[in-house]
Order: C-alpha cells, then structure tokens, then sequence
C-alpha cells in the first residue's frame, strides 16, 4: 500500500508499469457476473494449476477481469498481448489449451470465435461484435483486475483526478468543462451533466448547504446490464468521477445506491472503495491535499421505481421508495433535503475520460453541435446491451449516431436461427419498438424520441419475426402496472 | 426450521448496530433481517422499532413497499425466474410455469416444506444469457422449459443446479 500524492502517482503508476511489464502474457479471464455463472472460476484455477504444471506460473499471469462484454459466449479469456479471444471454455480444455498456444505456439481452433461463415477468428480486435465498437467508459474492461487499485492505477486511473487538483482547477471550470464537452445522462433522461452540476452549484450557494454527490446505480430497466459492468470491471472510474464531481460541487459526502440484485458489482465496489480509503484517494487528506470526500454504499431493495431520483432518495434516508412531485428539483432540495447532484454510473464513468481529453476531444465522436449549447447534440459514446434474438448478444460501447442497422446487424451479426428480423425494443418500459423501416436512423438521444421510442439507459432488445407485438407491449404494460 | 420463529434479541440488535443504530439505514437493516431469517419477523421489526425511533407503521410500509421483503417466511432457496425483456422473448413465461407446476406453487410462493420460493424476477441483468434463473445464489443461463425438470432433480439431489465436476466440493446454494 502506498499513500497516493499529487506527486507519486506517476511514479506508482510507472512501477505497477514495469511490475506488469515481466509477464510474458497475460490470461485475462472474464470473471463478470455471466462469465462466473459459466464457471470462469474453476476455469481460472485450472489456468493457474496447469500453467504450474509446465513450470510457466512465473511467466504466464492470469488476471479475473471484469465483465468482457460479450456473455453469451462465456466463460471468455483473452490471451494478451496479443489479443487472442477464447470462448465457451471449460476447464477441461485448458491442459490442450495450454500445451497448444504455449507450447506449439498455435492458438487451439476448437475454442476460437466463429463467425457466420464458419471461420476462426483468432483476434478479438477482428470479431465483428467488437470491431465498430469504441470504449470510453468500458476503456478498461477486460484488461485490468478490478480488486487491484495498483492495476487501475497502471491503466490510467485517478490522473485526471490528480490533473484537478494540481491545477487547482475551480468548480466553474470543471462546469464549464462538462457543459463544452455535451456529456449528457447516460441513464435515460439525456439532461446535460454540466447544467445540473451548475444549477446545484446555484442552489448550495443560494441556501447555504453543503450539496451531495449520489451515483445511480439502481439499473431497473429491464434488458440493461452496463451499469452493472461498468462497476465490475472497473469500478475505480466510476469514484474517480464521483471524486471530480465533489470537487467541482465543493462536497464532502457521496452515496452510490445499487441494486441488490447485483451482489457481485456491490462486493466489487466495496473493495475499490476500501482500497481507495487505504491508498488516500478517499478520505480525509485525498492525494495530500487536504481534500475531503467519501462513498457510502446503500443497497437497493427491489423497487423499479427507486430509479427514479425522488424515489432513490426517499430510500437513502431510510423510507419506501416513492417518487414526490417533480416541481421540486432534487438539485435544489435532495437527500436530506440538501442540494443534490445524481448521475448514473456510465454519466460518472466517463467524466475522468473528459477531463484528461479535454471537452472538445469528447464533442468530437457523437452528433449534433453541442458548441453553442449542451442539448445541441449528443457527444461521446453509448453503452447497449444488445440482447434477445440476436446471434452476437451482449454489451456494446458505440459512438452515439451509429445507426441501429450497423448495432443489430454488423455488431450484432443479424438474426439467428434463418429467422427475419422483426423490430428492436428501446428505451426500457417507457420507450418503444422501432421496425425494419426504421433501422436506418441514428443512435442518439433526440431522434429516437422523434421517432416515439427513446434511447433511455442503453438496452435495446431485438425480436424476430416469431415475437408476437401484442405480447410485447401487454408484457410492458403489465410490468408498469406491476411497478407503479 | 420451526414454522414460527423468534428470533434472538442479540442478532437484531447486531444488526441494527452495524448500521449504527441510524434510521436512515433502515432499509438496509431490514436487508439483513430479511437475509438472516428469510422473512421480516414481527418481533425482529419491533426490536428495530424500539433501537431507532422509527414507527411500526413505517416499518410495515417499507416491508411491503420493496420485492426483496416479505412477512412469511420463504424457502431454504429462492428460485428467482427472471422475466426481465431479453428473457421474455426467449420464453421465460414458459419457463416460470414449468417451475410453478414442478414445484406445485405459484410465484411469489414457497412450498409447504419450506424448501423452495418461487419467484417471477424484474431482469436480473444477465440478458446475454437469457432466458435466466437463479437458485439461491448461483445463475442458471440458457435455461428452457424443458430443461426444468433435471435442474430440479439436481438440485433436490445435490444442493446445486449446476452439474458439479467429479472431485469437486459442492457449494452451498446460499
């Protein structure tokens, strides 16, 4: 352990740099909730047992990542540095898998990816489900162990938090950053990060009160899992965010409020939490500068409706959920009835990203002018989980304006089965299905609203031609009924 | 495990210390209670009641306001369905009736034995494997109706759904 300062970070960073550096390769074995219910666990084991056996355990590290993305070909490992991408392993393949990538040198075809054409492709970067992807709040998934803050620390993490305060950089500015740089909430709603970072700014002035900084991390639409992800695979971003957010609202206490339904994300951001705590990234004296800021976790108890920030809040101080009436911000009168800043785990994620790349790097991939104003456009990139009837199902991370057609069909690699495609669900309860005639449209927040559905927190369901719409729609409107 | 039970003064009381006795932790005090004795027992809820401050009334709001909470006692092991979307499409209403017929309850209840809960489940965000059941705590994915009757006779079998390897420790279900 080693008590991070403004001056020591690259340092550590540059030791955990060359500390990694001896490994010959690396075994990064998916350990996200879908991979460890495929058994990547006993398949880890058996890595570390029969890497042993040949007497390559001092070469050869293999790493539990978190959630790679793509689940439904679990157990996953990458072997890096090259990239090559194993699926469906078991752990009885892993002697041959061994004697044939380490010993023959020749990657084992049995368990390679396969695509429509029935060929191996032995490079993740060359599967199309990751090829047109581009990971801004997933830049780390898959390629660090998220129970090491020395491997977030390796990857990058805490820099921007550290370019902060070296700067000196002031509230205003961080505002300003947010509002140039177009983030908007990734959880559905799409109101500019920096506006409301600004308006509770306003509000702590105004009333004299310290404001809070909450992540949302109660993933309720149905067929939606990045959030859930995001925290397995690199939870350390989703603080550094909530740290830079403290810092431009001048606060001293966060809260993240997580499903209870995701055990493994919860114990994963405990222990980020607490190793933050110990490497003085939270606490009393962050990185030595007398910065004040913690994280307290509070469970969610299986209400959809606790999404929703009124309801989220009447939960984190110990009542049933329920929303009140939305004429008064939560901005203004939030958690304790204190101003109150509350973005989602993927919104958060990506701040550390826009403040080492600058807003205008961030404007640049995404659509719309966001130049003049935040609602201009729609920047960055956008989590889906592209799931249902879909042959290449799982997380996807695309700059927003791709076009369904690309997601469902390049990404997705079309409809399985010789069945047609149907329509694709958007927007979770609350949003629509788009058909055929529709695919051609970009993905971003204010065209599909145009088009009555909704881009919302990223899932996007795709149905073939045996999905009965009629069922569809009773089904969502039975789950809102059920979850008013 | 008796039908009715009392529970210990002690264990509530360390649960409601390791939130520091503080309301606003309520929800998470009752997550315990819920998770030690499967259900909400009144005498637990009035212990929390006495320690901090909060009425019995609020108590009962939250318990029946939130899934995860409920008055009855439920199974050794809550088999969770998941009828999130992605699981939908992919048959989960099918899937939720063959393990309401196998097991002779409907959702939402368990079985006289006090071994199993039903439940019908809002996305358990494991949509890549749809369609989804959970036993306790392990994750079924890809399951179909078909495929209910052996993870069942598994399961009573062995304490697992999962087909364990030869030579491997079983692992307990919760």
């Amino acid at each position: 352990m080693t008590r991070l300062t403004l001056t020591n970070l690259d340092e550590v960073a540059r030791a955990a740099e060359e500390k990694h550096g001896r490994w010959k390769s690396m075994l990064m074995v998916c350990a996200g909730t879908g991979c460890v219910s495929a058994k990547s666990l006993p398949l880890r084991d058996a890595f570390r047992k029969e890497l042993e056996r040949h007497g390559l355990q001092d070469e050869i590290q293999v790493v539990a990542t978190g959630c790679n993305g793509f689940c439904a070909h679990g157990p996953i490992c990458v072997v890096q540095p090259e990239g090559v991408f194993y699926e469906r392993l078991k752990p009885e393949a892993v002697p041959e898998l061994i004697e044939s990538h380490f010993v023959k040198k020749q990657p084992l075809t049995e368990y390679l990816f396969h695509g429509a054409d029935e060929k191996a492709v032995p490079f993740e970067k060359d599967i199309e489900f990751f090829a047109k992807q581009q990971c801004i709040a997933l830049r780390n998934r898959g390629k660090i162990d998220p129970e090491d803050i020395e491997d977030a620390i390796r990857a990058g993490a805490y820099r921007a938090l550290r370019d902060v305060l070296r700067a000196g950089t002031s509230g205003d500015e961080l505002v300003k950053l947010m509002i140039r740089s177009g983030l908007r909430g990734r959880g559905g709603g799409g109101f500019p990060t920096g506006v409301k970072w600004e308006s509770c700014r306003k509000a702590a002035r105004e009333r004299g009160l310290e404001p809070v900084v909450v992540c949302n991390g109660d993933e309720g639409d149905p067929g939606a899992f990045m959030d859930r992800s995001i925290v397995e695979a690199d939870p350390h971003a989703v603080i550094e965010g909530m740290l830079i957010g403290a810092r431009a609202l001048g606060a001293t206490e966060g809260f993240v409020y997580i499903r209870h339904e995701y055990p493994l994300a919860m114990q994963r951001l405990n222990r980020a939490i607490a190793q933050a705590r110990e490497w003085s990234v939270l606490g009393e004296d962050i990185l030595g500068t007398g910065m004040r800021f913690d994280i307290t976790i509070h469970r969610g108890a299986g209400a959809f409706v606790c999404g929703e920030s009124t309801a989220l809040m009447a939960s984190m101080e110990g009542r049933a959920g329920e929303p009140r009436a939305k004429y008064v911000h939560t901005v203004e009168h939030g958690f304790r009835d204190r101003p109150t800043v509350l973005n989602n785990v993927e919104t958060w994620a990506n701040v550390p990203q826009i403040v080492r790349n600058g807003a205008a790097w961030f404007a640049g991939i995404g659509t719309g002018d966001v130049s003049q104003s935040p609602w201009g456009g729609s920047s960055g990139t956008k989590v889906f989980s592209l799931v249902g009837n879909v042959r290449n199902s799982g997380l996807v991370e695309v700059p927003m304006g791709i076009t369904l057609r690309e997601i469902v069909f390049d990404i997705g690699g079309g409809i399985p089965n010789g069945r047609k495609f149907k329509a694709v669900q958007t927007g979770g309860p609350s949003g629509g299905c788009l058909p055929e005639s529709e695919l051609d449209l970009p993905v971003d927040f204010d065209t599909l609203v145009e088009k009555g559905s909704m881009m919302g927190s990223g899932g996007m369901i795709v149905m073939d031609d045996h999905t009965c719409m009629v069922d569809v729609a009773r089904y969502f409107v039975d789950f809102l009924c059920d979850e008013s | 495990m008796p039908s009715v039970i009392v529970p210990d003064v002690l264990e509530v009381d360390a649960i409601v210390d390791r939130w520091k006795a503080d309301p606003e932790f309520t929800v998470e005090m009752l997550q315990d209670v819920q998770k030690h004795y499967r259900h909400l027992p009144k005498a637990a809820l009035e212990r929390i009641s006495e320690r901090t401050g909060a009425d019995m009334g609020r108590l009962y709001h939250i318990a029946t306001f939130f899934k995860a909470f409920s008055l009855k006692p439920r199974g050794e092991t809550t088999i969770q369905v998941c009828t999130g979307t992605a699981c939908h499409v992919q048959g989960a209403a099918r899937v939720l009736d063959a393990f309401g017929r196998e097991l002779g309850v409907k959702p939402g209840e368990t079985t006289p034995d006090l071994k199993y809960s039903l439940e019908g489940v809002r996305c358990l965000g494991c949509c890549g494997l749809a369609p989804v059941v959970t036993f306790g705590a392990e994750l079924v994915g890809g399951v179909d109706s078909s495929k209910v009757g052996k993870l069942m006779r598994r399961h009573r079998a062995t304490g697992s759904a999962i087909a364990q390897q030869p030579g491997a420790k079983k692992e307990a279900a919760e």
